[in-house]
């Protein structure tokens, strides 16, 4: 109960101080936007993201802020409603006259957004992993990539597990349609066989996995070594997950690696049936260096709550304000044509002991770990890549985006183009 | 034809009308012609903010009709809504052409990299504005045919017909979300360009949208009034107040119930389709069926059967949305929900009704 | 060659041959210091040495592996294990210390070693005492096919008493003989049939690898006629296992939309706060189990007993207060409730969301919850199986508390005709007081199930209340029996529908079929007769 009653001052507090925020209009600060949802479906994942801006610009206002300013947050609730998105994206730049913007959790959220960051040209800052298959001028995507993530994890359970038969489950979205495809071609070009593979879609939400739970099972005793791979979103995991406890399925015999469930999701469940599935991310709160260890540490004596856990997109996030601080400094202003100018090439040291640097296509550098689950909820890392991948914006497994570039540096300036035809716009 | 339309036209509708009239000017006007800096500027954010608010109300005055007029409680409207934003989205995707990010002439860019090789045969003619214009109004009307066809001959009525209206919504939702459909699934569309080969974030593009609502509004307003006053509207409300007495006087109460309901399917679908350039996305969560009570809700906030109080509500709880998001971001769902248990507590008959009977007058038609 | 079939063998091997041999204790260190590394692929191998080794020690040590309570010191690789009471062990000599060793690091576990570990302890347990432990090693024997573990397995069929042990190993056996191609013909015809008779998914994987590259005419026509009956009876297997997740499925509708079927279908009130009811009672079930983890870990397999009243309470006193302050004011304007209930729903929703934040909460299965129940092939879940039967008891409560108490005497009197109630006597307000908190505290009893197979977080109510409304309109408002057979044939109609369809089209497709069937009967299944449904 004393964990629920301080949470509850915890929250408090955060809301009190907000409204401070709100109340001092001092002139004299730089705003920035945090545009994450605080209420409907999404709030469950993009919360605690406002909370880390929140964090972090109080951080750097410790720093004596930047060029010599303070910084000031602007908080608004896209409530989960994706029009409402590209409103409040509107009235944060027009109104508030945010400089930058650190939001969104789905693609359909960006998707939304991206035409107003274009055309009031201002930036928005991306935390979460995606399919990819975009490049814009306006964005910097700090989440990972398709090939950051999910083909070391199959690679991963190709080598050490032996896996031969793979079901792809998720939820029917761009985002799991997407990586399937891309996976779907990449298992096929190391000669899986097309009945070695199953792919199954449900609806958000879903949250009876009997049958499917059931067949999973079947098609995984044809006596090769079978794995799950799961791009099953948000909400439809904790049942996914119950489920697959009930109905008995060990991580020994069919392992689940997930691209979308982190220490958040884990801390809803009860991991002990779930020991040893795993989950490919680019950082691990368990991950021990001592960047991470500080960082943790700061961040639950900012929180008050010693078992505040941290994940993967609140990096990104880390590592997307830091990068914007780097190159607001370099570039001397905060206006958004030169920082994006300055933004490419920005290094700053991630929290797993690296250095990711952003790249011309406006993704940044990250290492895979894969993590197996433990009794804690936290992850085990297992595997890692000796150093950090540059991602692919335009997959090379897919048909229409083969021959896509994309390179925001001057002269090539374009976020789409083609190396066969050396015309920036698609494949036309 | 006009003298029809300003039957029995009391104070309030002419000021509506008037207001709305002058508001399709005024604005665009004052965004464009007005210097930024001037205290009179309106800018170009808040024209396409309120450009919404009037799609909405345009949504609520379809609503108020079935609702207020009919007795059919639509839980539903938005799916209507909804589709004939589809229909305009298509066309706006259409209109994108090799401007897209793989710069396919004739895919959207969705359909390219989930490697679909031709356009589905639903999307065919959506580059020519005069189709999509057609089956803006064509497909909720077809859809409100057959499910209205179906569901007041079999006597359909009350809760009943609320819940599966919902059902309707509910169904489309999940079906708009499968990426099979053809449709984009939960991306829906988006990053427009062009409308009628102006481009969709122009100013001049914005306000012209914005005073095509307004003017839409008006007219949406005066069909809808057109038909309460007239003996159609009589009907209409005498099977609201007593179903089963209408049909023992002699009266086809289901083909008028079907008639209303079409007519109100069509502006909904209006409706969606000035909203979508407007937000510049469209995606299957306006399917989703809190959208729709949300619609009802706005309804009632204004004053349910008084189409003025619709339309108001609906501006209303969205300008009380946007504010609310905006300044308490923590804590607007508490304000919003207090001010639905407040007004069906306090004010019964809405916003329009507690002003019009404290001044004593009774507005038309007059909520149940 | 599977990994897993060598490390199998050679523990076999090893403990066959070295178990009269065992090492001497210098030599039992050596392998014992094998674990003690990082890398994986030497924890692995270093797992089948031990168990091969036939220590004393190797079944304490790999059991403390398995339950990550091994360790080891770097600078001289001694093994230490952590004992209950937390005290540290020394591996080789199993004495505890003079002084508690200090820098040590765990040895750490993956998949693989977690799967070399239960070949191990698995092989190990051939001959255990315990029949359930003999069976494990059987099944490991089935999944490994390793002729090598022939004789020892022809040694313990003989001497087996126990039948059911004894039809495992003789089915572990078989599988063995099926693809031993110098096997006699009679013997591996005898391995088909005997596959045959165990008729699961894993035989007929087996029989369907007998070709005429490894096997005789004779044998291949066996296994061809034996995988065909296998088929026919697995897909009538399916079937039985598709009705059941119905019925689960039906049981979960049920217990939503329970609470639903009396402030709506008895009532009348366009409940929209229903959802959030059910979810005050899931997050009740949290608190409940958040205090019994710090104050009383003993008593976690009772949280739920004990979460059951404490929900309905919860649930119910919030409903007498909704109840009292708004809807009271309500009755009559039944299409006014919508709207008034919407916005409570919007205020507990974010009510909840302040306290306990927008996370999932985590909610833990009780024992009794967890397992597969495998009745030949059949499987029940424990926790589907409680649900299922937790569903019905509260029905069946509901029931008689409506129809044989004076409480529900009086709630039906006054729904049947509200002024001859208040003229009989009947306090009216009273009664709907009480009714509005009863069905809102059954809800809060449904959140208690519900949590254990959904996330508990505040959007919990909303994904539960469009199919409540859809099973109680679908049922016949008013009807409690109506509720059960509208929950439990949407159930069973769903997931005869997701096989064929997929699990969005099927939702679509039932969504249709509930709006077509409303049209036939426009008031339900049960339609209540008489003059009051008369709107």
């Amino acid at each position: 109960m004393n964990r629920l009653l301080s949470r509850f001052a915890a929250s408090a507090l955060v809301a009190g101080s907000l409204l401070a925020t709100v109340a001092a209009k001092a002139e004299d600060t730089i705003k920035i936007g945090i545009l994450h949802s605080l209420s409907g479906t999404m709030a469950i994942s993009e919360t605690t993201l406002k909370d880390t801006m929140l964090f972090l610009i109080d951080e750097q206002n410790k720093k004596g802020g930047v060029l010599g300013k303070k910084l000031e947050a602007v908080v608004v609730d896209p409530a989960s409603n994706w029009p409402l998105f590209a409103e409040k994206a509107r009235e944060l730049i027009t109104k508030n006259k945010v400089v930058a913007t650190f939001g969104c959790w789905t693609s359909v959220s960006r998707k939304s957004v991206l035409p107003v960051f274009e055309e009031l040209n201002s930036v928005l800052f991306y935390p979460v992993q995606y399919e990819g298959e975009e490049s814009s001028k306006n964005i910097f995507y700090t989440g990972a990539a398709p090939n950051q993530q999910a083909i070391p994890a199959v690679d991963y359970l190709m080598e050490n597990e032996k896996v031969q038969r793979w079901v792809l489950a998720g939820t029917d979205y761009v985002y799991p349609r997407t990586t399937n495809k891309i996976l779907e071609a990449y298992l096929k070009a190391k000669g899986v066989k097309p009945e070695d593979i199953m792919i199954n879609y449900t609806p958000f939400g879903h949250s009876d996995w009997q049958t499917i739970v059931a067949d999973v099972k079947k098609f995984g005793s044809a006596g090769k070594k079978t794995a799950v791979v799961s791009t099953i979103n948000g909400d439809a995991n904790v049942p996914f997950y119950k489920e697959l406890g009930n109905q008995g399925i060990k991580a020994t015999d069919i392992p689940v690696v997930a691209f979308s469930v982190g220490e958040e999701e884990l801390a809803g469940i009860d991991t002990k049936p779930l020991v040893g599935h795993l989950a490919a991310w680019n950082y691990f709160q368990s991950v021990d260096v001592p960047e991470n260890k500080a960082f943790i540490g700061k961040w639950q004596a900012y929180t008050k709550n010693a078992k505040r856990t941290t994940n993967d997109p609140m990096e990104a996030h880390v590592i997307g304000f830091n990068m914007w601080v780097k190159a607001v400094e370099k570039a001397g202003t905060t206006d958004a044509t030169p920082v994006i100018d300055a933004m490419v090439g920005v290094s700053v040291p991630n929290l797993t002991g690296g250095l990711s640097t952003m790249m011309p296509n406006h993704h940044i550098t990250k290492p895979v770990l894969i993590g197996e689950i433990k009794a804690d909820g936290q992850f085990n890392t297992v595997w890692q890549t000796p150093g950090t991948v540059v991602a692919n914006e335009w997959s090379p497994y897919l048909e229409g985006s083969k021959d896509l570039i994309a390179d925001w540096r001057a002269p090539l300036s374009c976020g789409n183009f083609n190396v066969k035809t050396g015309k920036c716009g698609g494949k036309g | 034809m006009i003298a029809f339309f300003f039957r029995k036209f009391d104070r309030m509708a002419t000021g509506f009308v008037i207001l709305l009239v002058v508001i399709a000017i005024l604005v665009p006007v004052l965004n464009l012609a007005v210097p930024e800096g001037s205290a009179f500027h309106i800018p170009t954010y808040l024209v396409s903010l309120w450009g919404k608010y009037l799609a909405y109300a345009l949504l609520a005055v379809a609503l108020d009709l079935v609702w207020g007029y009919c007795g059919i409680l639509s839980l539903g409207h938005g799916a209507f809504f909804a589709l004939g934003g589809y229909a305009m989205g298509m066309y706006l995707m259409r209109q994108i052409g090799a401007r897209g990010v793989y710069a396919d002439p004739i895919l959207p860019d969705f359909m390219v990299f989930l490697n679909w090789k031709e356009l589905p045969f639903t999307w065919v003619f959506f580059d020519h504005f005069a189709y999509a214009a057609a089956m803006v109004v064509v497909v909720p009307s077809l859809l409100a045919l057959v499910f209205g066809w179906f569901a007041f001959r079999s006597r359909v009525t009350g809760v009943y017909l609320s819940i599966i209206t919902q059902a309707l919504t509910y169904a489309l939702l999940l079906a708009f979300f499968r990426n099979d459909m053809g449709f984009g699934g939960n991306n829906g569309l988006t990053d427009f360009k062009d409308i009628l080969g102006l481009s969709v974030q122009a100013p001049t593009t914005r306000a012209a949208l914005f005073g095509l609502t307004a003017v839409s509004l008006a007219l949406g307003f005066l069909v809808a009034r057109a038909i309460v006053v007239s003996r159609f509207g009589q009907v209409l409300a005498s099977i609201r107040d007593a179903e089963s007495r209408t049909r023992f006087l002699g009266y086809r109460v289901e083909h008028y119930k079907l008639l209303v309901f079409v007519v109100s399917a069509a502006m909904a679908g209006i409706a969606g389709a000035l909203y979508v350039p407007q937000v510049g996305i469209i995606n299957p969560s306006e399917f989703a069926p809190s959208n729709s009570i949300e619609a009802v809700i706005w309804v009632a906030v204004g004053g349910r059967g008084t189409l003025v109080g619709a339309a108001l509500g609906a501006v209303l709880v969205n300008f009380a949305k946007t504010w609310l998001t905006g300044t308490f971001p923590e804590f607007w769902l508490y304000g919003l929900g207090a001010l639905f248990i407040l007004v069906t507590l306090f004010l019964p008959k809405g916003i329009i009704g507690a002003f019009a009977s404290r001044f004593g007058r009774r507005s038309e038609g007059g909520a149940a | 060659m599977s990994r897993r079939f060598m490390i199998l063998m050679s523990v076999l091997i090893g403990w066959v041959v070295l178990a009269a041999a065992p090492l001497r204790a210098d030599d039992a260190s050596l392998v014992l210091k094998r674990l003690a590394t990082d890398n994986y692929g030497d924890i692995e191998a270093g797992v089948a040495a031990l168990a091969a080794s036939g220590l004393s020690v190797s079944e304490a040590v790999l059991n403390a592996l398995a339950d990550s309570r091994l360790s080891y010191r770097p600078s001289d690789k001694a093994l230490f294990i952590k004992d209950p009471s937390g005290r540290w062990i020394d591996a080789a000599t199993n004495t505890a210390p003079a002084e508690a060793p200090s820098g040590l690091k765990s040895v750490k576990l993956n998949n693989r070693v977690r799967r070399a570990l239960e070949a191990a302890l698995g092989s190990m347990t051939l001959m255990s005492s315990d029949p359930q432990k003999r069976i494990a090693a059987a099944e490991a024997v089935f999944k490994s096919r390793d002729a090598n573990t022939l004789a020892a397995l022809d040694a313990v069929i003989g001497k087996e008493a126990d039948p059911v042990v004894r039809r495992h190993f003789e089915e572990a056996r078989a599988a063995v003989l099926l693809l031993k191609t110098d096997a006699p013909e009679a013997d591996r015809v005898k391995a088909v049939e005997r596959l045959g008779e165990r008729g699961d998914q894993d035989s007929l994987a087996l029989l369907g690898s007998v070709t005429e590259a490894n096997a005789t005419v004779n044998i291949v026509s066996a296994a061809k006629l034996a995988a065909k009956g296998i088929e026919r009876w697995l897909a009538l297997l399916s079937t039985a296992q598709n009705a059941w997740y119905g019925l689960s499925l039906g049981s979960v509708l049920l217990l939503a939309a329970i609470g639903l079927a009396i402030t709506f279908g008895v009532m009348g009130i366009i409940n929209m706060a229903h959802g959030e009811m059910v979810m005050l009672g899931a997050y009740t079930t949290f608190v409940v189990q958040e205090v019994i983890r710090t104050k009383a870990p003993g008593l976690f397999d009772w949280s739920l007993p004990i979460a059951i009243p404490l929900a309905f309470g919860v649930s119910a006193l919030v409903g007498l207060l909704i109840e009292r302050l708004v809807i009271r004011y309500l009755y009559g304007r039944p299409l006014e409730t919508l709207l008034a209930t919407w916005g409570v729903s919007l205020v507990l929703q974010q009510a909840v969301r302040s306290v306990f934040g927008a996370n999932n909460r985590e909610v833990g299965a009780p024992s009794y919850m967890a397992g597969v129940w495998d009745l030949g092939g059949f499987q029940i879940t424990f926790g589907r199986l409680w649900i299922i039967v937790f569903s019905l008891v509260v029905f069946f409560a509901l029931l008689g508390v409506m129809k044989g108490t004076s409480l529900g005497l009086r709630m039906r009197a006054v729904i049947q005709n509200r002024r001859m109630a208040a003229a009989m006597g009947i306090r009216t307000p009273v009664v709907d007081a009480l009714t509005f908190a009863l069905g809102s505290g059954v809800a809060g009893i449904a959140g208690v199930a519900l949590s254990q197979i959904d996330n508990v977080s505040p959007n919990l109510g909303q994904s539960y209340i469009i199919d409540s409304f859809l099973v109680v309109v679908f049922g016949g408002v008013g009807n409690l029996w109506g509720t059960l057979l509208g929950a439990l044939s949407l159930g069973l109609a769903n997931k005869f529908l997701e096989p064929l369809a997929g699990a969005v089209l099927g939702k679509i497709i039932l969504l249709a079929v509930i709006v077509l069937f409303i049209q036939r009967r426009p008031r339900g299944l049960f339609a209540l007769k008489g003059r009051a449904v008369d709107s």
